[in-house]
């Protein structure tokens, strides 16, 4: 595979501020390439200035081979297109903020409203072109700008956090979707993130930052075997836990995580191991847990934080544990600060890094 | 006295519904005046705000400032100084402007320039910034985004077009002062109901006023619905 997108030093400074030191990438054709790292690591701003959108202060970017400069500046935001981690869209309908790029692109009415219908189907909005795309859910709004990106057809695919903050049919309607296009349209994609699995799930190749530094580039199980302190630090884990493991007679491990506390997972290792669980993946209630799930602590609500439509609580079971739900079930349950509630788990949702 | 303002009141009425030519003409000449002054300052005002709430430069921030403090600019001496400037001895005295609907265009479009300004102004930078962002994510040059931008503020726009007419066929100094409120000529609402106060006739300065009442509230309900319309 041929560099689609070249960066040679490039540094962005604001002011006193450095932003990007000395970035040199290399962005494969057809390729789905990940950024990880922590919020302030210069994602953002490496997407910025590979979109056209920031001039760096130092450094050369390359498109296909050609440098990118004040010249040329309007074909490459031509070629490249982005989609924000806050949705960005016009005030008015689904049709018309779809409609906008492609009419930048000298499109017919006719080949518009073809390809509008097209990519709408794609994120699986068919029949909203006449909605106005302000009063969509959020969700439903970063699909919007998805297919909006989708339409133009561009050489490059730019995504900052596409996921973050959105609720989880949404995040994996739009998973679905990258994994298809690369799949299809051999789009090159760039998706800055710090989720970890997406960035696994969805890129060949996995740059790490780290303070507007690129840290180690590789594919993801070359990144994803470093020591997981190191790797915890790049990514928003929640959930990690370290103790000592020991396989039971079923076939799964009791990890031991202290304060009395210890975790089915479902391998079998023994020995020092670090572990997480998915905030999404912990069920909460007001009541006892009678289910399957092999893991099953009581505790109280310590402290409550709004995301848009989910509602995320840290719960207090001897050890702390992030829970992810829906601001619906949040208000139905009537959750408040020291609220006993009763936190359960499948052993299955138990991973080791 | 209690019995005198009723009795004006049904003949301002009377003069409404009858089609009284009078009202007409004057109310008419007034909607013209004053649309016309509010296409001259969005003329140069909708560039100059543009200009002012889309690029960074130095003394933009006086810039700015020189329109908001000209928002209370009393509308008697804005009058005076084009008196001034449009009478015989003034540098524009040839023109023979002073007493025409073209001076009084001239100086309500004058009047209401910091008030298109300064609202479009607001109207622009309260767009979300990242739509100048996403209009050239999406392949659009400096000024085409730019133009996303104007086209976000455009309820914004509107607004501070609808307040600036309505300012502009409300007030009275310039108009008395550059027009002289000669009848058939340049008579409009405001100093056709000063005059006919003055002179005791009070059912034709009532009529007036509820038309000059109508005509501002009318406007607003209008914009107000269609931008509740669009959102």
């Amino acid at each position: 595979m041929k560099p689609i997108m070249e960066l040679e030093n490039i540094s962005k400074t604001y002011g006193n501020i450095i932003a990007l030191k000395q970035v040199n990438l290399q962005i494969l054709e057809g390729e789905v390439f990940s950024l990880l790292g922590p919020n302030g690591s210069g994602k953002t701003t490496l997407l910025r200035i590979i979109a056209g959108i920031e001039k760096p202060t130092s450094g050369e970017l390359r498109l296909n081979g050609i440098k990118v400069g004040e010249n040329n500046i309007n074909q490459v935001r031509l070629k490249t297109t982005m989609v924000f981690q806050k949705t960005a869209l016009f005030s008015t309908s689904v049709y018309k903020n779809i409609a906008y790029g492609l009419k930048l692109r000298g499109c017919s009415k006719r080949e518009t409203d073809e390809k509008i219908k097209e990519v709408l189907e794609t994120v699986r909005l068919e029949g909203y072109e006449k909605r106005p795309a302000k009063k969509l859910s959020g969700g439903e709004q970063q699909r919007v700008a998805l297919a909006r990106a989708l339409a133009l057809d561009t050489d490059v695919l730019l995504l900052d956090e596409p996921t973050a903050n959105i609720d989880p049919k949404n995040v994996s309607i739009i998973e679905d979707v990258l994994s298809w296009i690369n799949k299809e349209k051999k789009t090159t994609m760039v998706i800055a993130t710090h989720n970890m699995f997406q960035a696994e799930t969805l890129a060949k190749r996995v740059a790490l930052m780290l303070e507007g530094k690129i840290v180690k580039v590789g594919a993801p199980q070359e990144i994803f075997t470093l020591p997981s302190k190191l790797l915890a630090s790049y990514a928003r884990l929640e959930n990690v836990f370290s103790g000592f493991s020991k396989v039971t007679c079923e076939g799964t491990s009791l990890v031991d995580i202290g304060d009395g506390l210890q975790i089915e997972a479902p391998f079998e290792k023994t020995g020092k191991i670090t572990v997480f669980v998915r905030p999404e993946d912990i069920i909460l209630s007001s009541n006892p847990i009678v289910s399957s799930a092999r893991n099953s602590f009581e505790g109280r609500i310590v402290q409550i934080s709004d995301i848009g439509p989910l509602v995320k609580l840290k719960v207090r079971a001897g050890k702390d544990f992030i829970v992810q739900i829906t601001k619906r079930s949040f208000n139905e349950m009537r959750l408040n600060v020291d609220s006993k509630v009763f936190i359960a788990f499948k052993a299955s949702s138990v991973n080791i890094i | 006295m209690g019995n005198e303002i009723i009795d004006g009141f049904l003949k301002a009425l009377q003069l409404i519904f009858s089609g009284d030519s009078t009202v007409a003409e004057i109310s008419i000449r007034s909607i013209l005046v004053s649309s016309s002054a509010v296409m001259l300052s969005a003329l140069w005002g909708l560039p100059v705000a543009t200009l002012l709430g889309l690029k960074r430069f130095p003394g933009k921030f006086l810039a700015k400032g020189f329109f908001n403090a000209m928002l209370g600019i009393p509308t008697v001496a804005l009058g005076l100084i084009l008196y001034l400037f449009f009478s015989n001895a003034g540098p524009v005295g040839f023109l023979r402007l002073l007493y025409s609907p073209t001076a009084m265009i001239i100086g309500q479009a004058i009047l209401i320039t910091p008030i298109t300004v300064s609202f479009i102004i607001s109207a622009i930078e309260s767009v979300d910034p990242e739509i100048r962002d996403l209009a050239k994510t999406l392949g659009a040059s400096e000024t085409e985004a730019s133009i996303a931008v104007l086209r976000e503020s455009m309820s914004g726009v509107v607004l501070a077009i609808t307040a600036s007419f309505n300012r502009a066929i409300a007030e009275l100094g310039v108009v008395l002062m550059v027009g002289g409120n000669i009848a058939g000529f340049t008579s409009v609402l405001t100093t056709t109901i000063a005059l006919e106060t003055s002179k005791g006739e009070i059912a034709l300065a009532i009529a007036l006023a509820i038309i000059l009442l109508l005509i501002v509230s009318a406007l607003t309900l209008t914009v107000n619905l269609i931008q509740r319309r669009k959102t």
